[in-house]
C-alpha cells in the first residue's frame, strides 16, 4: 500500500505535501548532491560546465559591486576599474568555458536517454547569456557602448524588438543588464543543473564490444536490473 | 524519465562507482576561477575607451557636425529617413516579402530630427541672442519650397567646405538663415550645451540617449573611429572591442554572415540575417530530435577521446 492512499482524508488535495513529495521522489538529495559517480565521470569534459558556472558566480558577485557603486564609479575609479576588469575577464571565461561544455556535450550525445530537456535548456542558457552580456555592452557608458548601440539598433529595429527593446535607452538596457538578465540566466542555469542531477551523467555512446547498444535518440533511458558497484 | 534514486540506480547498473566530491570540485572551480581572472585583470586590465560627446565631436570635425546637423534640418539624414520605430518614411523599412516586423510594430519612439535636433535645442537657447531669434523666424516664416532651397545650396557648399578657427565656412551663396542657425548651432555643441538639450524631457533626471546617439549614428566621425578600432561591420565589428581586447567572440554566428554576399549589400541584411540566426539557434536546441544532426556525435570519435578510460576497458 502506499503512502497517498494511507493518508488522512484531510490531507487529500493539499498542494504543498503534493509539492513536498514530488520533490522527495524526483530529486532526492542523494541525487542532487552524489559522492559517487560512475568511473566515466573521470573526464576534463566534465570539468568545463563546472568552471563556467564557477565563472557565472563571480560575474554575479564582481557585477554586485559595481552595482553597487554606480554604472559612474569605474569609470573614474582605479578600484571601480579594476572590480570592471574582473567582471569582464570573468564573462570572457565564462563564455570560453560554456562553448567548450556545449561542443563536448554535443560530441557526447548527452540528450540521450530522456536527457532532451537538459541540453534544450542548455542551449536556452547560452542564449539567454548572449543577450544578458549584450545589454552590459551597451550599458558600458564608454565609446564601445555608443557604437554597438548604434549598430545593433538596426537589427533590433528590423525584426520588430526595438520598439519595446531600444539599446540606445541606458536606462533601460542597465536595468535588464542588473537586474532581469541574471535573474534569468541563474534560474536557468539552476534548472539544468537540477536536470543533469535528477538524470545523473549519460553513459557513454556504444559500450566496448558493441556496435550500438546506446539509442541515439532521446528517448526513456533502458532499464538495468542490477544495483550499482561501488 | 523519472529522476528518482532507483532509476539512477537502474540505468548505471553493472557499471563501476567511484567516490565523488561535487562540493569538493565546485569550491575548486570556484578559486581557480578567481585566481585566472585575477591574472587578466591584473596584467591585462580591460577596456574602457572614453565615449564621443557632441561637444566633443563639434569640437575634433565641425564640418562633419555641421554636415549632418544640415541633414537633420533638411530631414536627408539616416535617422529622417530611417522608417520605424522612428518615423514612416516610406518603404525604409526592412522587410523580407510580406514578412515586415519593423512595420508590425510602428512607430514608438517617434523622431523629428529637424525639430528635435536643430530648431528646438536653438530655441532652448534663443533667449538673450536677438540674432538667433532673428534667424529661427526668418527660417520658419519661409515657405517648406524656400527652406528646402537654402538647404539644398547650403547641403551643396558644405562639400567645399573649410574650418577656421572652430567655424564651418562656406562659398558665399543664397543660404538664407541657415548658415546663422548652423554656426549658433555649432556653438552651442562646441561648449557641451547640446549634449545636455538633446537630453531635455522637461523633467530633472534622464537615462535615454535616443536622440545624442541618433544624430552621432548620422555624421561620419563616430564610423571613422570605429573604423580605426576594427569595429565596423565589415570588420566583424559587432564581435570586436576597443583594443586589442577580446569582444564579444561569441556573436561570431551572427557577424560571419555581415561578411559574405548577399547580405553585405543587401538592403534588409539585418532581418535576414537576425531569422538565420534564430533559426541556427533553434536548430542546435531541437538536435536531439533531429536525424543526422543527433547521429554525427557517434559518426565523429570525439566521444572516445572524452571517455577514453572507458572505452580502454575501465
Amino acid at each position: 500500500m502506499n503512502e497517498s492512499a494511507r493518508e488522512p482524508e484531510a490531507d487529500r488535495g493539499n498542494w504543498t505535501l503534493a509539492l513536498r513529495r514530488s520533490l522527495e521522489h524526483r530529486l532526492p538529495l542523494v541525487n542532487l548532491l552524489p559522492h559517487r559517480q560512475p568511473y566515466f565521470v573521470a573526464s576534463w569534459v566534465y570539468v568545463f560546465g563546472v568552471v563556467a558556472i564557477a565563472a557565472l558566480l563571480w560575474i554575479v558577485a564582481t557585477g554586485v559591486v559595481l552595482v553597487f557603486f554606480g554604472p559612474q564609479w569605474w569609470h573614474i575609479s582605479n578600484v571601480g576599474h579594476f572590480v570592471n576588469a574582473l567582471h569582464f575577464w570573468a564573462v570572457q571565461v565564462f563564455f570560453v568555458f560554456m562553448v567548450l561544455h556545449l561542443w563536448g556535450q554535443y560530441f557526447a550525445a548527452s540528450w540521450r536517454d530522456g536527457r532532451a530537456p537538459t541540453w534544450l535548456v542548455g542551449v536556452i542558457v547560452f542564449a539567454v547569456s548572449i543577450v544578458a552580456t549584450f545589454t552590459g555592452y551597451v550599458a558600458q557608458q564608454n565609446f564601445d557602448a555608443q557604437w554597438i548601440a548604434i549598430n545593433a539598433k538596426d537589427a533590433m529595429n528590423a525584426v520588430g524588438v526595438g520598439a519595446f527593446f531600444n539599446v540606445l535607452n541606458f536606462g533601460q538596457m542597465y536595468g535588464l543588464h542588473v537586474l532581469f538578465f541574471p535573474i534569468a540566466v541563474g534560474t536557468l542555469v539552476a534548472v539544468h543543473v537540477v536536470l543533469v542531477r535528477m538524470r545523473g551523467v549519460v553513459k557513454p555512446i556504444d559500450p566496448p564490444g558493441a556496435r550500438s547498444t546506446q539509442p541515439q535518440s532521446p528517448g526513456p533511458e533502458p532499464q538495468g536490473s542490477q544495483g550499482p558497484v561501488a | 524519465m523519472s529522476g528518482t534514486a532507483d532509476s539512477q540506480t537502474r540505468y548505471y547498473a553493472g557499471i563501476r562507482m567511484v567516490p565523488f566530491d561535487l562540493l569538493k570540485e565546485g569550491v575548486l572551480a570556484l578559486v581557480g576561477v578567481a585566481v585566472l581572472v585575477l591574472i587578466l585583470a591584473a596584467v591585462l586590465s580591460a577596456p574602457d575607451s572614453a565615449p564621443v560627446t557632441i561637444g566633443s565631436w563639434s569640437q575634433a570635425d565641425p564640418v562633419d557636425f555641421v554636415t549632418t546637423a544640415t541633414a537633420e534640418l533638411a530631414g536627408q539624414s539616416g535617422t529622417a529617413g530611417y522608417g520605424p520605430p522612428y518615423n514612416s518614411t516610406a518603404d525604409a523599412a526592412q522587410a523580407i516579402g510580406p514578412i515586415a516586423p519593423q512595420v508590425w510594430a510602428g512607430i514608438s519612439t517617434p523622431i523629428d530630427t529637424a525639430n528635435e535636433f536643430v530648431l528646438h535645442p536653438l530655441e532652448l537657447a534663443a533667449t538673450g541672442n536677438s540674432a538667433l531669434t532673428a534667424a529661427l523666424a526668418a527660417y520658419k516664416s519661409a515657405d517648406a519650397t524656400q527652406q528646402q532651397t537654402w538647404l539644398d545650396a547650403y547641403t551643396q557648399a558644405l562639400g567645399n567646405a573649410t574650418e577656421q578657427s572652430g567655424q564651418v565656412v562656406v562659398a558665399a551663396g543664397e543660404y538664407g538663415p541657415v548658415p546663422a542657425l548652423m554656426a549658433n548651432l555649432l556653438g552651442i555643441a562646441r561648449s557641451g550645451g547640446l549634449d545636455a538639450l538633446l537630453l531635455e524631457n522637461g523633467r530633472f533626471f534622464q537615462t535615454d540617449f535616443t536622440r545624442p546617439l541618433l544624430f552621432m549614428g548620422d555624421g561620419n566621425y563616430l564610423g571613422n573611429l570605429a573604423a580605426d578600432q576594427h569595429l565596423t561591420g565589415d570588420q566583424w565589428g559587432v564581435m570586436n572591442e576597443t583594443g586589442s581586447y577580446p569582444g564579444q567572440t561569441w556573436l561570431w554566428l551572427y557577424s560571419v554572415w555581415y561578411q559574405l554576399p548577399p547580405f553585405n549589400t543587401a538592403p534588409n541584411a539585418d532581418l535576414a540575417i537576425v531569422l538565420i540566426v534564430v533559426a541556427l539557434t533553434t536548430l542546435l536546441a531541437l538536435v536531439p530530435f533531429i536525424p543526422f544532426l543527433r547521429d554525427i556525435p557517434r559518426w565523429v570519435p570525439v566521444h572516445r577521446l572524452i571517455w577514453r578510460r572507458y572505452y580502454r576497458g575501465g
